[in-house]
């Protein structure tokens, strides 16, 4: 937003407001976004509870990942293990707490590759325009056509088995999606009056890119960074599961989900919570991009 | 040109670039692998000669385009090099695994439709009643549910439980296509999520749209009843829409495929890709990526090729 528009949000007109015939601008408010968006607020209260539980995992879960109960393998839930434990022993519940943080790292780690790529790029080319425009909506095109875990899949073939290199693949692969819509936008926004103003007041490109282009460019790329959160959890606990991202004995929830699948006759329950831990989280980010979508563009409808 | 083989035509002009990016990108995976890439690929157990000759194969002592054009030359006659493990012949290898992989991706993209198509038309023709925001629910759940999951629950369900399927196995589509059928039915259930979700809300959404237009709204006027109408008018538009989310659909179905194929143990592609991936058989790693690289992008150009059959406004416009 520019400043102009800033400082009339900051002071509502109500001449200037009830001449256009719109309801007064106010200033955004997170807690009335929260209680005016219940779906919103569910889907951050349990991201924050999550995110809570990743970092004080070495401090609150009952037990250490790896602690082994000999005594207690593959059991159901109980008041000593409340999610029942593994076949090796270890505290489902603990595990559980664990993993999400290789989940949330997995997740940040690949949407920040994919933006650091492809943000500057997608503006980059739609400024620039041209024949720069044209190479590199062909490489955009290029890169889009891969599966995303295929990608994630070779580079771990060529660059060697672990998380990161499965996600920094992960994220080269979101890249070009990013670049499409920064793209898009930025082709929108240069031509816009205000830019048009700004060049005429002799401002440097490096300035109308930061201050102007970016700014108001930025919008749907914020919907789909986190739309994208939930895409590269789930590829992380895929990878995790084929033992390709997380490797053991370091908890992940696919990975918890390829042993309890392993021993899927003997304790079914196992195979519940890392499952509902995954979706529950995709499903948030979902929700959480959904109602920003709506927050920031008021003419799209929820549902 | 005008036309559709005009647009045909154009299509595949627009197709050499993008194909280029592509096969670099997995050519130029070769320059991740840590150390002498020759030593790698030609195994633990290679002799002095056996890892020059690779490096003469592979062409590392010349400029990195020399040999990007000389991999792809070999690439275009079909040769994507031997599986450092069975000394097979890579193209060999992968296709005699793609038909089942192609197989599960074709029938989780039509359960998809079966199921997403009747929920789309559901919710629109009831817009706005619960069942409509049931349905909405339950698509938004089908993009968040890990598929390889649910395929364990279909798993432990169906096969361990009521043992109504098989829980693991695939049978070659041309030898005996039911049985085939029969086996890929979980699998393919257990991918078609993302399909289900996706359609159900665009059909939804083209509905909605198109019952709302003026010409609808006119026929309305006329007398005809509201089957009529989504029977002859509203479906059509639908029609499209499935095509289009197919062809979007097909990149994200073999990105999870890798991971459905491992639960069901399916002997696809994708199994071949991460066990190669796994026991660093990289030609057999980059030769797959290759292969479903191409597929997608030929898918793509298909849907864009039907579409235009299908509306002859977009071979106009593109």
């Amino acid at each position: 937003m520019t400043d102009s528009t800033v400082t009339s949000m900051n002071t509502p007109n109500p001449a200037t407001a009830a001449a256009s015939g719109l309801p007064p601008p106010t200033r955004f408010s997170f807690w009335r976004w929260m209680w005016s968006d219940k779906r919103a607020m569910v889907s951050l209260a349990y991201i924050a509870v999550l995110v809570a539980a990743a970092v004080l995992a070495p401090f609150i879960a009952p037990y250490a990942p790896n602690q082994q109960d000999l005594m207690n393998m593959l059991a159901p839930p109980s008041t000593e293990h409340w999610l029942g434990t593994d076949d090796l022993g270890r505290d489902t519940l603990s595990r559980l707490m664990h993993g999400s943080y290789n989940a949330l790292y997995a997740a940040g780690l690949a949407v920040g590759i994919g933006v650091i790529i492809g943000v500057p790029m997608g503006v980059f080319i739609g400024f620039v325009g041209g024949w720069v425009d044209e190479a590199g909506s062909r490489i955009i095109d290029g890169v889009l056509a891969f599966p995303p875990i295929v990608l994630a899949v070779a580079v771990t073939g060529a660059l060697g088995i672990g998380l990161t290199n499965a996600m920094i693949a992960v994220g080269f692969a979101f890249a070009p999606v990013l670049a499409r819509t920064m793209r898009a936008q930025t082709l929108v926004v240069k031509n816009a009056l205000y830019v048009e103003a700004a060049t005429g007041f002799g401002a440097s490109r490096l300035h109308l890119i930061i201050r102007h282009i970016i700014p108001n460019a930025i919008q749907p790329v914020i919907v789909e960074i986190t739309l994208m959160l939930a895409v590269a959890l789930l590829a992380e606990a895929g990878l995790s599961f084929l033992s390709l991202g997380v490797q053991p004995p370091e908890s992940s929830w696919g990975g918890m989900l390829a042993r309890a699948y392993h021993y899927v006759e003997v304790a079914p329950e196992q195979m519940y919570a890392p499952g509902f831990a995954i979706l529950f989280t995709a499903l948030a980010f979902n929700t959480l991009g959904e109602s920003i979508r709506v927050l920031l563009d008021p003419t799209v409808k929820k549902n | 040109m005008n036309g559709i083989p005009g647009m045909i035509a154009r299509r595949l002009i627009q197709l050499v670039p993008v194909m280029i990016v592509a096969t670099f990108v997995v050519f130029s995976l070769v320059y991740l692998m840590p150390g002498d890439p020759a030593v790698t690929i030609a195994g633990d157990y290679a002799t002095e000669e056996r890892v020059e000759e690779i490096r003469r194969i592979y062409g590392f002592d010349r400029p990195m385009l020399v040999q990007y054009f000389a991999w792809l030359g070999n690439v275009a006659i079909g040769d994507l090099g031997r599986s450092l493990f069975s000394n097979e012949s890579v193209l060999t290898l992968i296709l005699a695994r793609l038909p089942h992989t192609i197989l599960l991706v074709v029938y989780a993209l039509i359960v998809g439709a079966l199921i997403g198509v009747p929920l789309g038309i559901l919710a629109a023709t009831r817009q706005g009643t619960t069942l409509d925001k049931v349905i909405t629910s339950v698509a938004s759940l089908g993009v968040a549910i890990p598929n390889f999951w649910l395929g364990i629950i279909l798993v432990t369900m169906f096969s361990l439980n009521y043992r109504w399927f098989p829980a693991t196995g695939a049978t070659s589509f041309f030898e005996d296509p039911v049985k085939a059928l029969y086996f890929a039915t979980l699998p393919a259930i257990a991918l078609s999520t993302g399909v289900v979700a996706v359609l159900a809300r665009q059909v939804r959404s083209a509905l909605l749209e198109v019952l709302g237009s003026q010409y609808i709204r006119t026929l309305r006027a006329k007398g005809l009843s509201s089957g009529a109408i989504l029977w002859k008018h509203g479906l059509r538009n639908v029609a499209a829409t499935m095509l289009t989310i197919a062809g979007l659909q097909v990149n994200r179905l073999f990105s999870s495929a890798v991971i459905v194929e491992a639960v069901f143990a399916i002997p696809g592609v994708g199994n071949l890709i991460s066990y190669s991936a796994l026991n660093k058989d990289f030609p057999v790693v980059q030769g797959v990526a290759l292969v479903l690289v191409l597929v997608v992008i030929l898918t793509n150009l298909l849907v864009d090729v039907l579409n235009s059959i299908f509306d002859p406004r977009v071979a106009a416009t593109t």
